[in-house]
């Protein structure tokens, strides 16, 4: 158990640390919903199966496509 | 150099709450309120989910300022984003005959299994808020796969409205009734049957509409602008 949540938990370091440094902002975006989702399963784990669906359905799937079309809009890559 | 103080700022922020949650125990002994809700909440309520007997009935009225931030939000996006008038100009495209009627067949199961989650949120994981965001997701995928059509603005304005009707409703009826605000008037029922636990699943479905609607909403003008 300890050592799945731990791994869970790098792989949202990661995640997140890729999400900042990507140029590409889909890129980023795709990573910030993978924080998302091992938020979720890690809430689900955690026996908080209430907070783990709103987490994987708004942050992993409705802020991603939101973030997705606001970039459609803009520019794709940062400078 | 702005590198340098946003690296330096955010170890501040680390730090600072680190040191205010090592303090605190993983998982330490439930204090007075906690215990209550935990021993006395499925007897008090009749919902067999206590987080869902804490969400609708013992903080009932912070959901409703809850939804309320929603609306607003949905309300101000709508605002900023509506155009005058103006028709797309923009021809689409049409999908492709795998993607619209892969679209076509998942729609459904996916408002089913919103629904199924909003109604009984009393019984099992989950409630208005996330069934109303699985509903909204099911549009997105009409939006993206299909292309086809769109939910008429009437009929949205009309789910989400009555949604915060009824809510509000059924709080001014708890107040004749019960006492106060909000309060269970309904009978309990049986724990752990559909009809069971008063209000709560009537303010579940009701928040399931609002928050559908809301969201496919958002998504509708985001859509619609780009």
């Amino acid at each position: 158990m300890i050592f799945v949540v731990s791994f869970l938990v790098a792989l949202m370091l990661v995640g997140a640390v890729a999400a900042s440094v990507f140029k590409d902002l889909i890129s980023a975006v795709i990573a910030a919903a993978l924080v998302s989702l091992v938020a979720a399963i890690l809430f689900y784990l955690l026996a908080a199966p209430d907070v783990a669906m709103a987490e994987a359905s708004i942050g992993a799937a409705l802020t991603a496509a939101i973030f997705i079309i606001a970039i459609r809009r803009t520019k794709r890559y940062e400078e | 150099m702005r590198r340098i103080a946003a690296i330096l700022l955010l170890v501040i922020v680390a730090v600072g709450i680190s040191r205010s949650l090592v303090k605190i125990p993983f998982g330490a002994p439930k204090k007075k309120v906690a215990t209550h809700y935990i021993n006395e909440g499925v007897k008090e309520t009749g919902s067999a989910n206590i987080v869902t007997s804490v969400v609708v009935n013992y903080r009932g009225f912070d959901t409703l300022g809850e939804v309320t931030v929603l609306f607003i939000a949905a309300v101000g996006l709508g605002a900023v984003l509506t155009r005058s008038g103006g028709k797309e100009t923009r021809p689409i495209e049409p999908a492709s005959l795998i993607l619209s009627t892969g679209c076509k067949v998942l729609f459904p199961l996916i408002l089913v299994f919103g629904s199924y989650i909003f109604i009984h949120g009393h019984l099992t994981p989950g409630g208005g808020f996330q069934g109303g965001a699985i509903i909204a997701s099911g549009f997105l995928l009409i939006y993206l796969g299909c292309r086809a059509g769109r939910i008429s603005p009437e009929a949205s304005k009309v789910a989400e409205s009555s949604g915060g009707l009824v809510f509000i409703l059924i709080g001014l009826l708890g107040l004749l009734f019960g006492g106060h605000f909000l309060s269970n008037f309904l009978p309990k029922g049986t724990v752990n049957t559909l009809f069971s636990a008063g209000i709560i699943p009537i303010i579940y479905i009701a928040i399931g509409f609002k928050v559908g609607s809301e969201l496919a909403g958002i998504i509708d003008n985001l859509i619609e602008e780009s």
